[in-house]
């Protein structure tokens, strides 16, 4: 199970902050999104984020610009820490054309390629190979970028798992596989999908070198990304990171998540990441509770004004569309 | 017996749940299917009363629950795949139609594919590209397998026994927005034998043809035309493959003009293919050009307005008719 956070060494109190604001706004981002679903601004699928944000904001923060990652049905994290504009995916949520995708997207579907997010997706599985495929094109083009695949404990059990990571193993490409084993798929347990539940073991069975870390710790999540992205730099990839968390919610939000036990609940929100990275915050710098609190407000007004800003665009007229089709 | 009215998942639940009961080679398997009854609560209780061995969760594994399925129908069982949305089948779609579809020709005969995919498919609900597709015409391209896509609870109850009683590979395709939808069924036992068409409203002076959840909405149309004294004849082909050509061409010989409805992208459409045999067999019958309503060439949109201007809505459906009806008066510029 789980290490424990990494703590006693002092880090730079740039990263640092940097990483519990990311993870701050995640948390904010995904709870206040759950409110304007209840109100009926928001339709379709709505993965909530909530107690897996460690991973997404301790493996992006790791990358440097010019490198990729795929995300999941469950990205809306993903897309904040690798710097998306909170206005402009509270806007897509809200079906309006200033959205990430005007709107065509939704929950699922956005991408922001001008940051190297290929995109979320509303097939469990697809970013793998997609992942993959992109750290092909860096290969071939000659750069040293680095593509982060996020994945699931439940899409590692579909074949887009075994062909993908093994194609990046025989071609020693600069890929990183991060597992974010949340132990469920929807209701069905790790438990139930397979014999062997330590996911990490199936990439060394390809030769990847792979490890488990601590999912609900962004610094246990930051050293192995670091690490795994410096080593593919070097020609050494790729790499196998299973981060092991929890949802705070049920699969999606119309899911109350009844069949997942409170004892459960109760261990992993003693182990809250965004709690977590707040803690780094007071042991390793000399921030005040003061200080951060005003982070805390600056990340709600962020929030509160993309709202804001959401209910004031206009959408996609049907005229547009049918423009926009003529070239389909 | 009396018949009561019951919603279209329920009579799905009572097909497989009296097929299990009389045959044991019926099984089901599907990503939560068992402990949580689907995602569309048409299994629910079923593992109650059959058990883990015939009442199977898997992991998100399409092309191997797919395979699994293929092959145990091979040997023998009556297996049902649950696919969550018809869009995730196109991860099996190797061993549906390389395997399933061709094994029978391939053994001369000797082989039969008694396999039964269950899937949804459509618009609704704001769920976007990869979850709203209507892709009929995809299984329907395919020698040897059947397509059927039921409307009604009463259709989708006496298609699935009868899927369950014969010996080829079954896409069953049900609809998202008809799940909760009623509909009368008798409590007696009956089935639905496969390329048998329903008129689903007599008529004289246009042919509707529709399928799936355009059937209401072909319906919603009639009854909108009615009031203007125009007669429409709504004929739901249940199964797509095969398709009963006979009552459709039946209907036409009757009304001579022909207006056909489908969810689905129009290029390369089932209703292109249904009016290609229409004017083969029956141009002469014809007092107007066959008119389709289809979905527009494009992935669904998130953006709700978009999403509904993507497939045909009753107004469509309304405007085509009279477009037919009165092709041969001549028209004030528009
Ligand atoms: C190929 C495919 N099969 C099924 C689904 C439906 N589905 C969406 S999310 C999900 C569960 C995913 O579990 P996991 O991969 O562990 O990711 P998590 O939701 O836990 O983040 C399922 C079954 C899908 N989107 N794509
Ligand atoms: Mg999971």
């Amino acid at each position: 199970m789980p290490k424990k956070p990494s703590a006693g060494n002092t880090r730079p109190r740039a990263l640092l902050e940097k990483i519990y604001k990311t993870a701050k706004t995640i948390r904010v981002f995904e709870s206040e999104g759950i409110k304007l679903y209840r109100r009926g601004l928001i339709r379709g699928y709505f993965h909530p984020y909530l107690g897996q944000e460690a991973i997404a904001t301790g493996a992006c923060t790791a990358l440097k610009e010019g490198d990729y990652i795929a995300s999941t049905h469950r990205g809306h994290g993903h897309c904040i820490a690798q710097g998306a504009e909170i206005k402009k995916m509270v806007a897509e949520l809200l079906q309006k054309k200033t959205g990430y995708c005007k709107g065509y997207g939704g929950s699922m579907h956005i991408a922001d390629i001008a940051k190297g997010n290929l995109g979320a997706n509303g097939i469990v599985g697809a970013g793998t190979p997609l992942g993959v495929g992109a750290a092909l094109a860096s290969q071939i083009r000659g750069s040293d970028a680095v593509t982060v695949t996020f994945t699931s404990d439940g899409a590692s059990n579909n074949g887009t798992f075994l062909e993908g990571l093994n194609l990046a193993a025989i071609w020693n490409l600069n890929f990183i596989l991060v597992i974010e084993n949340n132990q469920y798929a929807v209701s069905t347990t790790i438990e139930e999908s397979t014999r062997e539940t330590e996911l990490y073991k199936r990439g060394e069975s390809l030769g990847v070198p792979s490890r488990r870390v601590d999912g609900n710790d962004p610094l246990a999540v930051y050293d192995a990304i670091e690490d795994c992205a410096k080593l593919c730099r070097e020609g050494k990839g790729p790499f196998l990171i299973e981060a092991v968390t929890y949802r705070h919610t049920g699969h999606h939000v119309n899911d109350p998540g009844s069949y997942m036990p409170d004892e459960k609940k109760k261990y992993y929100a003693e182990r809250d990441p965004v709690n977590r990275a707040r803690q780094y915050l007071l042991d390793m710098t000399d921030l005040t509770e003061a200080q951060i609190a005003a982070f805390d407000a600056e990340i709600e007004q962020e929030f509160a004004d993309a709202v804001t800003f959401a209910e004031a665009s206009g959408e996609v007229s049907v005229e547009e569309f049918k423009e926009f089709l003529e070239t389909y | 017996m009396a018949d009561r009215e019951i919603m279209y998942r329920d009579a799905l639940r009572e097909a497989i749940d009296e097929e299990m009961a009389a045959n044991a080679q019926v099984f089901i398997i599907g990503e939560g299917i068992a402990e949580r009854g689907g995602s569309y609560k048409v299994t629910e209780g079923l593992l109650a009363k059959y058990g883990k061995k015939r009442v199977r969760d898997t992991p998100i594994a399409e092309a191997g629950m797919i395979g699994v399925g293929v092959g145990a129908a091979i040997a023998g069982a009556r297996p049902i795949v649950e696919i969550l949305y018809v869009d995730f089948a196109m991860l099996g779609m190797e061993m549906i139609v390389n395997q399933a579809a061709k094994f029978r020709l391939m053994t001369g005969g000797t082989g039969r594919v008694p396999f039964i995919m269950r899937t949804q498919g459509g618009t609704g609900g704001g769920v976007a590209a990869q979850h709203s597709q209507s892709l009929e015409a995809l299984f329907y391209h395919i020698p040897g397998l059947k397509v059927v896509m039921p409307s009604t609870p009463y259709d989708a109850k006496g298609l699935l026994k009868y899927a369950l009683r014969q010996d080829d590979p079954v896409m069953f395709l049900e609809h998202k927005h008809l799940y909760m939808t009623k509909g009368m069924v008798p409590e007696g036992e009956y089935v639905i034998e496969f390329g048998k068409a329903d008129i689903k409203r007599e008529g004289s002076d246009v042919t509707l043809i529709a399928w799936s959840n355009m059937v209401p909405r072909a319906m919603a149309a009639a009854a909108e035309l009615a009031k203007d004294g125009i007669s429409v004849e709504v004929v739901d082909p249940r199964t797509l493959s095969p398709l009963d050509t006979g009552t459709i061409l039946a209907s036409v010989a009757k009304t001579k003009r022909v207006v056909i409805v489908q969810e689905a992208v129009r290029r390369g459409g089932v209703a292109s293919d249904i009016a290609s045999i229409i004017q083969e067999q029956a141009f002469y019958d014809l007092d107007a050009p066959i008119t389709i309503v289809a979905g527009l060439n494009t992935p669904i949109p998130f953006n709700l307005e978009l999403e509904k201007a993507s497939v045909p809505q009753v107004p469509d459906v309304v405007a085509a008719v009279r477009k037919v009806l009165h092709h041969d008066i001549p028209m004030a510029a528009e």
